[in-house]
C-alpha cells in the first residue's frame, strides 16, 4: 500500500500547506472589515473555479491509479506471478499520446495568444492522435488475445487489461469534453473566453493522463 | 454543464428561476431541493435497513420462532443492513443532504458552483439505490457476504446471493461512488471558491469544516472501494484471480489461481476506515454548532477544533489495518497500527473536552436539538472508549469476533451519528420548512431513543465479554454460555423493537408540522450563522435576494458583553456591534 500512501501524502501535504497559510496566526473571534473576499482570495477569481474542480478531480484520479498500483505491487509478490511480454505496438501508442499532448499544448498556446486560426486544426489533430491512441490500445488487446494471452492466464495479464482499460476510460471521458469544445469551435457558437478556458483545462487533463500513462507503461515494462 | 454565476444577478436573471413543479421539485438544480431529495431518499433506505435489523433481532432474541427467517436470510439482512446504514444512509445524508443544504447557505453563496452536476449527483445516487434495492428481488436474493464483502466467500457458491446479489451490490457501489464524486467536487469547489465577502476559512462554521474535510476524505478514499469492487467484479465474471486464491469449492475446482484475499482487505479498509470519519466529521462539526448555539456560548477553542478535524482526517488514512488484526498480519504491523490508532484518540479527545467546556457555565437551553447534541457526547465518549480497547492488538484478538465489537461500532458510528442527524433535523427544520414542530413530542422522541439505544448496546458489551460470537444465526449448544445470555438477548431485542417503533413519533411530528405546524420565526434559535439571516424564510432560489451577504465576524459571537442581544449574526458590521472579543484574550 506504500504507493497509495505516498500519493495520498503528497495530496494531503499540499492541502495542509495551503490550509496552514490560510489559518496561521488568525484571530477568528475578532470582527473587522476584511479586504479579502472569496472571489479575490489566494485561489484567484471565480474564473478559477473550474480549475479548482479539475485539480480536485485529478487528485481523485491520482488516488484511483495509485491504489491500483499498490494492489499491483502487493499481488506481484505472490508466487503465481509470471511477467508478461507487452505488445510492441504500445511504443507506437505512447508516441501518439505524447504527440496528442504536444498538439493540445500547441492549440492551447494559440488560444491563449488569440490565434483563432489555430484552434480548428489543433483540436482536430489532437482528437485524431488521441483516438489513434485508444484504437491502438484496443488493437494491442486484440493482438494479445490472438497470441493466446487471455485475461485469466495470469495476474500480470489481468492487471495489464485492467490498467490499460481504466486509463482508456479516462481518456474517453476527456474526449467527451474535447468533443463538446470542438463542436462549439466548428459551429462558431463559442465565446472566445469560454472556449479558451475549456481548451486550457483540457490540455492540463491531457498532460496529466499522459503522465499517468508513462508511469503505467514504465511499470508494465519493468515488471 | 456551463454555469452562469448568479452572484450578481440582474432582474433578467429572475426568468431563469424554475417555474414549473417539475423544474422546481424534481429536476431541480437548487441545492436546497437537492438536499431534501438526498435526505428523503437516504431516510427511506435507512428505514428499510432499520426493518432488517428488527428481523435480525427477532431471530437473536427468540431463535427459531419465526419461520420467515432462515440462515440465508439472516446473512442477507446483516449485509444489507450494514451497507445501507453506512453508505446509503449516513454518507449520503451527511454529505448529500446536510452538505448540500448547509455549504452554500453557511458560506453565503447562492448555490453550489456546478448546479447541474449537483442535480446529476442526486439522480445517479438514486440509481445506485435502485440497483441496490433490485438485488432483494433477483433470483438468490441480495448478497449475504457481510457488509465487508470479503472474498473468497463473497463470490463462492454457498454464500447467499452469489449469482446476482453480489453483482448488483458491486455495481451499485460503483455507481454510488460516481455520484459521490460528482457531489464531492461540488462541495470542495464551493467551499474554496464561492464564499461570500469576508467569509475567510477561519470564520466558517464548524459544520462546514466537518463536511469539507469529510468530503476530501471521501474523494480520496472511495477510489479504494471502487478499485476493489471492479477487481472483485472481474474475479466473479471473468474468472481473474486478483483476490481469489487457488481453492476447491464443493469438491470442484472453480479455476482460480493464487490470488490474495488479504489484498482485498487492505483495499477495503483503506476505504473503510476513512469512511468512519466521513460519517463522523460532519457529525462533529454539526454538534459543535448545536452546542454553541443552544448554550449561548462561543465554541471553546475554535482553531483547535478546526485543526482537530484536519488532524483526524489525515490520521484516518494510516490506521486501516486495525480492522485486520485477526487476518494474520505481521505483529510489527499490528504494533504500528495500534500506535496510530491510539494517536488518533488525541485530537478526538480534544474535541470532546472542548464540547464539554463549551457547555461549562453556558446558558444552556435544553431544546430538542440540544438534547440530541448532548446525547451524542455521551454515546460518542462511550463508543470511543471501547475503541481504545479494540485498538490494542492483544485485547482485540479475543474480542474481535464477539458482540463487544458490535456494541462498539454501533455506539460510535451508529447511534452517535444518528443522534446528530436527528439533532440537526430538529435544528434546521424551521429553516428548511418554515414551520415548527411539537417540542414535547420531540423531547419524548429523544428520551426514548437515547435510553432505548443504551438498553440495546450496553448489555451487548457484557455479551461480548462472555464470549458470545457475532455473525452467528443461532448459538446452538454452546456450553460456555450461560442461559442468562439468551435472556439478555431477548431483552435487547425488546429494546430494539421499542426504539424502532419510537421513531414513528418523529415522523408523526414532522408530518404534522408540515401540514399544520405553526409558522416559525426566521431565526427561532437566535443563531449567528448566515443561513438564519436570509431575506426570505424559508430561503428562496438564489438564497440571498438581490445582494449577497457580507461576513464580518465568526459564527460564535454569543453572549458578547456590551451588546443588547445575546448573539451577533455574522453579517453585522463591527461598527454596529462590539468587534468580537478582546484582541489579546485567550480562547
Amino acid at each position: 500500500m506504500e504507493i497509495g500512501l505516498i500519493a495520498l501524502a503528497i495530496i494531503l501535504a499540499t492541502l495542509l500547506g495551503w490550509l496552514l497559510k490560510q489559518s496561521f496566526n488568525t484571530q477568528p473571534w475578532v470582527a473587522e472589515e476584511m479586504g479579502e473576499t472569496a472571489h479575490h482570495g489566494p485561489l484567484g477569481g471565480s474564473s478559477n473555479t473550474r480549475l479548482i474542480a479539475l485539480l480536485t478531480l485529478l487528485a481523485v484520479v491520482t488516488s484511483f491509479f495509485a491504489l491500483i498500483l499498490s494492489a499491483y505491487a502487493l499481488r506481484m509478490e505472490l508466487g503465481d506471478w509470471v511477467p508478461m511480454t507487452e505488445p510492441q505496438l504500445l511504443w507506437t501508442n505512447t508516441g501518439m499520446l505524447i504527440l496528442a499532448s504536444l498538439a493540445f499544448q500547441w492549440t492551447r498556446n494559440g488560444a491563449v495568444q488569440g490565434i483563432a486560426s489555430r484552434l480548428k486544426p489543433g483540436l482536430i489533430l489532437t482528437g485524431a492522435l488521441t483516438a489513434g491512441f485508444v484504437v491502438g490500445q484496443f488493437v494491442a488487446w486484440q493482438q494479445l488475445q490472438a497470441s493466446g494471452q487471455l485475461i485469466t492466464d495470469n495476474p500480470s495479464n489481468a492487471f495489464f487489461y485492467f490498467l490499460t482499460g481504466a486509463h482508456a476510460v479516462h481518456i474517453l471521458g476527456g474526449m467527451y469534453v474535447w468533443a463538446r469544445a470542438t463542436t462549439r469551435v466548428m459551429l462558431g457558437t463559442a465565446e472566445g473566453r469560454a472556449i479558451r478556458r475549456s481548451i486550457e483545462l483540457c490540455a492540463i487533463y491531457w498532460h496529466f493522463l499522459l503522465l499517468v500513462w508513462l508511469i503505467l507503461f514504465g511499470l508494465l515494462l519493468s515488471t | 454543464m456551463s454555469y452562469v454565476a448568479i452572484a450578481d444577478r440582474d432582474h433578467e436573471q429572475e426568468h431563469h428561476d424554475p417555474q414549473t413543479f417539475i423544474t422546481k421539485y424534481i429536476w431541480s438544480q437548487d441545492h436546497k431541493v437537492i438536499a431534501v431529495q438526498y435526505g428523503l431518499t437516504a431516510i427511506f433506505v435507512g428505514l428499510i435497513a432499520l426493518g432488517l435489523s428488527a428481523m435480525m433481532r427477532l431471530q437473536l432474541g427468540f431463535p427459531d420462532q419465526f419461520s420467515f427467517i432462515n440462515p440465508e436470510n439472516y446473512y442477507q439482512f446483516i449485509t444489507m443492513h450494514g451497507m445501507i446504514m453506512v453508505i446509503y444512509l449516513l454518507t449520503a445524508l451527511f454529505l448529500g443532504g446536510f452538505g448540500n443544504y448547509l455549504i452554500p447557505l453557511q458560506c453565503g453563496a447562492r448555490d453550489m458552483v456546478f448546479p447541474y452536476l449537483n442535480m446529476l449527483s442526486y439522480w445517479v445516487y438514486l440509481l445506485s439505490v435502485i440497483i441496490l434495492l433490485i438485488s432483494f428481488f433477483v433470483p438468490g436474493g441480495s448478497t449475504g457476504a457481510g457488509w465487508t464483502l470479503y472474498p473468497p466467500q463473497a463470490i463462492m457458491q454457498g454464500t447467499p446471493g452469489t449469482d446476482w446479489g453480489i453483482l448488483l451490490m458491486l455495481a451499485s457501489l460503483a455507481v454510488f461512488i460516481v455520484a459521490f464524486t460528482m457531489g464531492g467536487l461540488n462541495y470542495v469547489t464551493t467551499v474554496l471558491q464561492a464564499r461570500c465577502k469576508g467569509m475567510t476559512l477561519m470564520r466558517m462554521p464548524l459544520s462546514v469544516w466537518g463536511i469539507f474535510i469529510a468530503t476530501i476524505l471521501g474523494l480520496l478514499a472511495f477510489p479504494a472501494l471502487l478499485v476493489s469492487a471492479i477487481m472483485m467484479l472481474f474475479d466473479k465474471t471473468l474468472m481473474t484471480s486478483f483476490f481469489m486464491p487457488a481453492i476447491s469449492s464443493m469438491g470442484a475446482d472453480p479455476g482460480y489461481t493464487g490470488g490474495s484475499p488479504i489484498l482485498f482487505q487492505h483495499l477495503f479498509w483503506f476505504f473503510g476506515h476513512p469512511e468512519v470519519y466521513i460519517v463522523a466529521l460532519p457529525a462533529f462539526g454539526i454538534v459543535s454548532d448545536l452546542l454553541s448555539t443552544h448554550a449561548r456560548k462561543n465554541i471553546f477553542g475554535y482553531r483547535m477544533m478546526v485543526w482537530a478535524i484536519i488532524a483526524i482526517g489525515g490520521l484516518s488514512f494510516i490506521v486501516w489495518a486495525h480492522h485486520m488484526y485477526v487476518s494474520g498480519m505481521n505483529p510489527y504491523f499490528g504494533f504500528f497500527f495500534a500506535t496510530t490508532t491510539l494517536i488518533i484518540a488525541v485530537p478526538t479527545a480534544i474535541k470532546v473536552y472542548n464540547w464539554v467546556l463549551t457547555l461549562w457555565e453556558g446558558n444552556i437551553h435544553l431544546r430538542v436539538p440540544m438534547l440530541f447534541a448532548i446525547g451524542f457526547i455521551f454515546t460518542f465518549i462511550h463508543g470511543g472508549l471501547t475503541g481504545l480497547f479494540l485498538g490494542n492488538v492483544t485485547i482485540d484478538l479475543p474480542l474481535s469476533d464477539t458482540y463487544f465489537v458490535v456494541a462498539h461500532f454501533h455506539m460510535v458510528m451508529g447511534v452517535s451519528p444518528v443522534l446528530v442527524v436527528f439533532g440537526a433535523i430538529y435544528h434546521w427544520w424551521p429553516k428548511i420548512t418554515g414551520r415548527m414542530y411539537n417540542e414535547t413530542l420531540g423531547k419524548w422522541h429523544f428520551w426514548m431513543t437515547f435510553l432505548g439505544t443504551y438498553a440495546i448496546y450496553l448489555p451487548m458489551h457484557y455479551l461480548g465479554f462472555a464470549g458470545v460470537p457475532r455473525r452467528y444465526f443461532a448459538m446452538g449448544n454452546t456450553e460456555f454460555l450461560p442461559d442468562s445470555a439468551q435472556d439478555l438477548n431477548a431483552a435487547i431485542t425488546m429494546s430494539a423493537l421499542f426504539v424502532a417503533a419510537t421513531q414513528i413519533l418523529f415522523f408523526i411530528n414532522m408530518i404534522w408540522s408540515l401540514l399544520k405546524g405553526p409558522k416559525s420565526d426566521p431565526n427561532p434559535w437566535n443563531a449567528t450563522s448566515l443561513e438564519w439571516q436570509t431575506p426570505d424564510h424559508p430561503p428562496k432560489h438564489g438564497n440571498w435576494g438581490h445582494e449577497l451577504p457580507e461576513c464580518h465576524r465568526w459564527a460564535y459571537d454569543y453572549s458578547v458583553p456590551g451588546y443588547e442581544d445575546d448573539f451577533i449574526p455574522q453579517n453585522v458590521p463591527p461598527d454596529k456591534a462590539p468587534a468580537g472579543r478582546d484582541h489579546g484574550e485567550d480562547h
